[in-house]
């Protein structure tokens, strides 16, 4: 049971991080239906940012929880700069082109950044110092630690802020009036590329935390590390119905809890020898044979993807993708 | 209508056989006429990852025969008559194995005389394919997985162990000094990292020792909780890890935030100093192979020369890289000629002191009696603890005090 809940908690803040990413994605593509693929590399530039700042005040001896924060509140301004500029630079120019223009132009965005950011910092793989003592909590027979419960708080803060901010203000009305038809909204006195840029801004400004917190979570970070990042929480954005916030959550947090349930799961279920079938060979003496291992991680959370959209092809929570196209 | 084209690729075959085959010989003549003093130009090529994750041991492995190079420059070597000129071309194979054969390619095409690399298993074995049709001799420094050399071609060496030399030695004194009575072996899915896991599976089991069933993760993989949330619900007492320090760091970070435990051990690729900075205090207790013996271990000259040159210490196969770029250029001295075809025989009789000690090679190019070293990790520091040579183990401060005395 302990194990299981382990499981569980590895999941969620591992689906926690996917979710504040797959808001970046979902975001904008609710608001112009672009997939901003360059986003995964925004996140890189967040962790990269908050690197420099806390390898050179590691030694100043601040404690460590400040260092962290003036790391984070570094990373957050630059992405939105990032963030600001390609939506300035590449992608309003191409505002009525063709859709697939901007989609392409976001793959190369995506790999301009990935490849400046291998300039910068090179292309090793930066180890964060390790300031943050390892705390942790049991929890049902589970060990949580401090940067567990504080990346699974932080982002569930940060979920209910852009809710609040969506839906409970001018700007996210602004939003939503873009996202639904752009052309009344402007004849309605939205200044819609204003809106557009701090959508943009706002996913970046996102973005920039998961970075920071994947980057002090796991100690490591490098220029690639945004493509995987970003492919799995654009799964969880489609998972959830992309265009749509509360799915991207969801999807999110869903995606993360299938990954680490599956990798810690499938070994022992298609352990043929728990089933009489294996060989007897190499099942005597408690042995194993193991049809699918955990090396079938990534596969799952696809196929969970997979399986959604078969059967609910808006994802789980999207519902007016149609209506759209 | 099908056997005329045959025959016509043959044809088109055997004029660029020929073609190829009166070409060579017009090459001195061209670099020998404008110059007064004559001279030959011999192009050694590196190839290693000089991008992506592991792109510091890359560019450690190209100083190493850099260093090579730069040293016969200075040394003035003359090959039939000549005074030769070594310039090194180093390419980047990404540690990808598709850019490392369409590099390979690149190398041939450009006519190098002999190659040092790749640095991974996994990008040495399909390029090595290439080097062999061209008959270039390669020698990898640091490329640990068998399958390299079980291929049968004639222009392949290595100047480092083989997994299946090293995998038995971390695994045999995991199993003598820790004792564990249940191992669980992860590997990160590359020919290196499951090469060395299956040696390592396989000398566990013969020493009676259960293995838990092998879990994988990728060599981009950073968030192993999943993985080892179930090794440690097996309550395993010993993981052993095949695979990169990148991977490897986060690997021991998150098992020690788990509370595992156990004793963890990996092969050479994680066996690094970077894993403090990647693991922080929870790399503390770590045991780790390396395939020859330690950097530190090297001959001194290489280790003042390398320093001098590059401004940090070499990280790890350096050493290798290094003797293979002397082994070629030793035995093009020998054969009195760059010609790979003249000088691969001088190479593969080679009996040479290099900075990693006595080198010579077996019958697939192996180097015979290579040693393996067993690291512990005290104090934010690798240290070496054993050497096992030939199924041997000797602790390892007996060891240089032998060393030191032979010298």
């Amino acid at each position: 049971m302990d194990i299981f809940v382990q499981q569980l908690i590895n999941g969620l803040t591992l689906g926690a991080v996917y979710a504040i990413v797959a808001l970046g994605y979902t975001m904008v593509y609710g608001i112009i239906q672009l997939i901003n693929f360059a986003h995964g590399e925004v996140v890189m530039i967040g962790a990269m940012v908050a690197f420099t700042v806390i390898n050179a005040l590691a030694a100043a001896g601040l404690p460590p929880l400040a260092v962290v924060l003036i790391g984070a509140g570094c990373a957050i301004p630059v992405c939105m700069l990032v963030g600001y500029a390609m939506e300035r630079m590449a992608y309003r120019p191409l505002r009525l082109a063709p859709r697939l223009a901007p989609l392409i132009t976001a793959i190369g965005v995506s790999i301009i950044l990935q490849h400046l950011a291998m300039l910068v910092w090179s292309r090793n793989v930066l180890a964060f110092p390790q300031i943050i003592p390892i705390t942790t909590y049991s929890f049902f027979g589970a060990i949580i630690t401090g940067v567990q419960l504080t990346i699974l708080g932080l982002c569930f803060a940060m979920m209910a802020g852009l809710a609040l901010l969506v839906y409970r203000t001018r700007l996210g009305t602004a939003m939503r009036a873009t996202a639904q038809n752009p052309l009344v909204a402007r004849l309605m006195g939205v200044d819609v590329n204003r809106v557009i840029a701090a959508t943009f801004i706002i996913g970046a400004a996102l973005g920039a935390v998961a970075g920071v917190m994947v980057g002090t979570y796991y100690g490591v970070a490098q220029y690639t590390m945004g493509s995987v990042l970003g492919l799995k929480a654009f799964a969880a954005a489609v998972l959830g119905g992309i265009g749509n916030i509360p799915g991207a959550m969801v999807g999110g947090l869903l995606l993360g809890v299938v990954e680490a349930l599956g990798a810690g799961y499938i070994g022992d279920l298609t352990d043929l020898c728990r089933y009489g079938l294996g060989p007897a060979a190499s099942c005597a003496d408690g042995g194993h044979f193991v049809l699918f291992g955990s090396n079938y991680q990534d596969v799952f959370a696809f196929v969970v993807l997979i399986l959604v959209l078969v059967f609910r092809p808006s994802g789980l929570l999207g519902e007016r993708v149609g209506d759209r196209a | 209508m099908k056997r005329s084209k045959l025959a016509l690729t043959l044809l088109a075959v055997a004029i660029g056989v020929i073609g190829c085959g009166k070409e060579e010989p017009k090459k001195p003549a061209a670099t020998q006429a404008p110059a007064a003093a004559p001279s030959i130009d011999i192009k050694i090529g590196h190839v290693g990852p000089l991008t992506g994750a592991i792109a510091h041991l890359g560019k450690d492995n190209e100083n190493g025969a850099r260093l090579a190079v730069e040293e016969a420059n200075a040394a003035k070597i003359k090959i039939d008559g000549k005074d030769a000129k070594f310039t090194l071309v180093a390419e980047d194979d990404q540690a990808d194995p598709k850019v490392g054969t369409t590099v390979a390619q690149k190398l041939v095409d450009a006519k190098v005389a002999g190659i040092v690399g790749h640095l991974n298993s996994g990008t040495t074995i399909p390029a090595s394919a290439i080097y062999n049709q061209a008959g270039i001799p390669v020698i990898t420094g640091s490329a640990t997985n068998p399958k390299l050399t079980e291929q049968g071609f004639k222009v392949v060496f290595r100047t480092v162990g083989r997994d299946d030399q090293q995998g038995p030695a971390i695994a045999s004194y995991l199993a003598d000094t820790k004792k564990p009575k249940l191992v669980a072996v992860i590997d990160d899915a590359t020919a290196y990292g499951e090469g060395i896991a299956n040696e390592v599976e396989k000398t566990l089991k013969a020493a009676n020792i259960k293995v838990l069933p092998r879990e994988k993760g990728t060599d981009k993989t950073t968030d192993w909780k999943a993985v080892l949330t179930k090794v440690k619900g097996k309550n395993a007492d010993a993981v052993f890890y095949g695979g990169m320090d990148a991977t490897g760091g986060p690997l021991l970070k998150q098992g020690r935030e788990l509370g595992i435990k156990a004793v963890f051990s990996f092969g050479d690729g994680a066996c690094t100093d970077d894993m403090t900075k990647l693991a922080g205090a929870a790399a503390d207790g770590l045991l780790c192979s390396q395939a020859g013996l330690p950097p530190q271990a090297a001959d001194k000259k290489f280790l003042e020369a390398y320093k001098k040159k590059f401004n940090v210490d070499p990280i790890l196969y350096a050493p290798f890289t290094y003797d293979g770029a002397n082994l070629l250029i030793e035995a093009m001295k020998k054969a009195n000629s760059a010609d790979p075809a003249k000088y691969l025989p001088e190479l593969a009789k080679s009996s040479y002191k290099g900075a990693t000690g006595q080198i010579a090679f077996d019958g697939k190019g192996d180097r015979q009696d290579a040693e393996m070293t067993i690291f512990t990790m005290k104090d934010g520091k690798l240290g070496p603890v054993a050497i096992i040579k030939g199924g041997k183990t000797t602790d390892y401060a007996e060891f240089m005090k032998a060393a030191g005395a032979a010298k």
